[in-house]
């Protein structure tokens, strides 16, 4: 079924992938090396000349108790983050799936926040929650909850994993809405005959025919809630108030560009790079394996 | 166990009527095939039966209670999928407890009466399998597996057997009946396969632009027709159907010049416009008769179906024992006592 074309000789091939190599090349394993090499190195005060001190970078970042809080409250973050998204994104999916009214509209207009940068997704959060211009947070004020995110951490915290979600549940709800749709319609039918009322067809019969898309997702959304949404926090809260909303990537973003301690820098992106292979690794290895029940 | 009643159902999708006023009443233990071309309706009925689709107007009693505003689950029916329907991530021995249950049946009886199944289907050494590890058999025996377990008072199938390639679909059919005699529960068979529905049923509903077109046995749906469709419709190669009038009440005259004479008059027809039926098998050769030139033989062993047309133009079919040499013209004698007459305006049999 699968139709190949065979190419005599090595030439033709190579160019044909050289492309994506060259991006790989220069956007992804020049940029790591750099890095891995720099977490190796120690700087002094004004740059002058550097030292190659092995692991010391490592070792330092990884018995600072200020990384581990920042480590601890990622993964917080990222749980929150994911829970939030592929909750409402399943809800959503749900709904859609129905046979209802505009749903077209309803499917497209959901897709909208998506397409939505993360800066402009911040202001949109900060327009609607800043305690003095925003329209939620006068009304929460108004309600005599003291709201504040500039003052508050946990309040921060929040404000950042809610904006983070919101964007997130675009990218959600297609996958979901297209697992639910692959789903026979008959095997649905078959179990409303055996007497199986809704909620039960839901979780004896959608959810773990989902359940490869869930996981999927899952770890999507770790991904992302780890390193893509650096500009979230950045337009809203910059990591503060204190440290209340700093994760491992602004700290290494604070670490390395405003401090310019580039060595620790380094050390924390080569560390955060493993988390990615890791998570990479178990998407490959469990989401493959497990295609289908 | 129980009796099925369908009283006037009619069914509209939009602007569009699909079933235009079905009456059907079923008896305890009867299978009824429901047989029609692809958009009669067939599939329709059967999901307004099964309570997954509801009637825009009509009545379904099952055992003389009144289901019509109930859910599939209360109906008390069981359904064998065209696609099967099982559950993909469950074994065999899941997806046939999976309605028992929910019923909260406990757990010794539902695995004594799925183990009961699927000794009766052969399909007991499948237990822990996926369906995905099944052949397209195997999946069909399970999908009637799970519908037997629930000792419904119904069966209904929507096109069970139309996936299974054509050796498999003659054994499950043969099996089907078994099944069917044995349990002795009333079925409802959606096909559209004109075979099927021969052998299957104890008596069928020829479906026609969403009109029950005839609802006989099947040998009196083959025998009388009630009109010019379920006549081309049942039986293959199709019938033939000539255009001619009553010359007397006993004797009608073809178009094409020819004199074919009834074995059973039709008092007052003299002078009625007609369609003359003649199934292709009740043709033969003869001295006198038909004037056939042939355009295509098909062979098929031990009879040989002929394609050709009269010298008027008319397109015939016949069916004829043995070989035919090729390249010669026949002269075919229909068999009086086999001759269907139907008006010509309204299709409708015009019987003896």
């Amino acid at each position: 079924m699968s139709q190949s074309a065979i190419f005599k000789g090595v030439v033709v091939p190579y160019l044909l992938l050289a492309p994506q190599l060259l991006v790989t090349a220069v956007f992804f394993f020049w940029p790591a090396a750099q890095a891995i090499w720099q977490s190796l190195l120690r700087e002094d005060a004004f740059g002058l000349n550097s030292d190659f001190v092995w692991f010391e970078n490592f070792v330092e970042v990884l018995t600072d108790p200020t990384w581990l809080d920042a480590a601890l409250r990622t993964a917080l973050f990222s749980v929150s983050v994911a829970t939030l998204a592929l909750g409402s994104a399943l809800f959503l999916a749900v709904q859609a799936d129905r046979n209802i009214r505009g749903a077209t509209t309803y499917k497209t207009l959901l897709i909208w926040p998506y397409a939505v940068a993360p800066a402009v997704a911040a202001v949109l959060w900060l327009f609607m929650f800043h305690p003095n211009i925003g329209v939620f947070g006068r009304a929460l004020n108004a309600l005599g909850i003291t709201w504040d995110y500039r003052l508050n951490g946990a309040q921060a915290m929040t404000l950042v994993i809610f904006a983070s979600a919101w964007k997130q549940v675009s990218y959600n709800f297609i996958f979901f809405l297209a697992g639910l749709q692959a789903i026979p319609k008959s095997v649905l039918e078959a179990a409303a005959i055996d007497g199986a009322s809704p909620r039960y067809r839901f979780w004896t019969v959608v959810f773990p025919l989902l359940s490869p898309t869930a996981f999927f997702l899952l770890v999507v959304n770790l991904t992302y809630a780890f390193f893509e949404t650096f500009g979230v926090i950045h337009s809203l809260t910059q990591g503060g108030p204190g440290k209340s909303t700093e994760t491992l990537i602004y700290r290494a973003y604070s670490d390395g560009v405003m401090n310019l301690n580039l060595g620790t820098s380094a050390a924390q992106s080569v560390i955060l790079m493993l988390l990615v292979i890791a998570l990479t690794f178990v998407q490959f290895r469990f989401v493959e394996r497990r295609v289908h029940y | 166990m129980a009796t099925l009643n369908l009283r006037g159902i009619k069914k509209r999708f939009g602007d569009t009527q699909v079933l235009h006023g079905i009456d059907l009443d079923v008896a305890d233990g009867e299978m009824i095939v429901i047989v029609g071309a692809s958009g009669c309706g067939k599939s329709t009925l059967l999901r307004i039966v099964s309570g997954l689709e509801s009637a825009t107007e009509g009545q379904i009693l099952i055992g003389g209670r009144d289901v019509t505003a109930l859910e599939p689950a209360e109906r008390d029916i069981a359904m064998v999928f065209q696609n099967y329907a099982l559950y993909p991530h469950m074994s065999v021995f899941q997806n046939m407890a999976y309605g028992l249950k929910i019923r909260g049946l406990p757990k010794a009886e539902i695995e004594s009466r799925v183990a009961e199944a699927a000794k009766l289907l052969d399909i007991g050494h499948l237990l822990d399998r996926k369906p995905r590890q099944l052949s397209g058999g195997q999946r069909q025996r399970v999908a009637m597996g799970r519908a037997i377990v629930r000792e419904p008072h119904l069966f209904l199938f929507d096109e069970p057997l139309s996936n299974l390639d054509a050796k498999l679909r003659v054994t499950m059919r043969a099996e089907i009946r078994r099944l069917q005699r044995r349990l002795a529960v009333t079925s409802l068979f959606v096909t559209h396969d004109q075979v099927e529905a021969m052998t299957l049923g104890d008596r069928l509903v020829v479906m026609h632009q969403g009109r029950a077109a005839q609802v006989a046995s099947p040998m009196e749906v083959w025998s009388k027709p009630a009109d010019t469709y379920v006549a081309g419709f049942i039986g293959s190669p199709s019938m033939n159907f000539l255009p001619a009038t009553m010359e007397q009440d006993g004797v009608v005259l073809l178009d094409s010049g020819e004199r074919l004479t009834l074995v059973t008059p039709i008092p007052g027809s003299t002078g009625r416009a007609v369609t003359l039926g003649i199934r292709p098998e009740h043709l033969s050769p003869a001295e006198a008769g038909l004037a056939l030139r042939v355009e295509l033989l098909e062979p098929l062993g031990s009879e040989t179906v002929v394609h050709g047309r009269m010298p008027d133009g008319t397109a015939l079919t016949a069916k004829l024992p043995g070989m035919v040499p090729e390249g010669t013209d026949l002269l075919l004698r229909p068999d009086s006592a086999w001759l269907h007459v139907f008006d010509r305006e309204t299709g409708r049999r015009i019987s003896a």
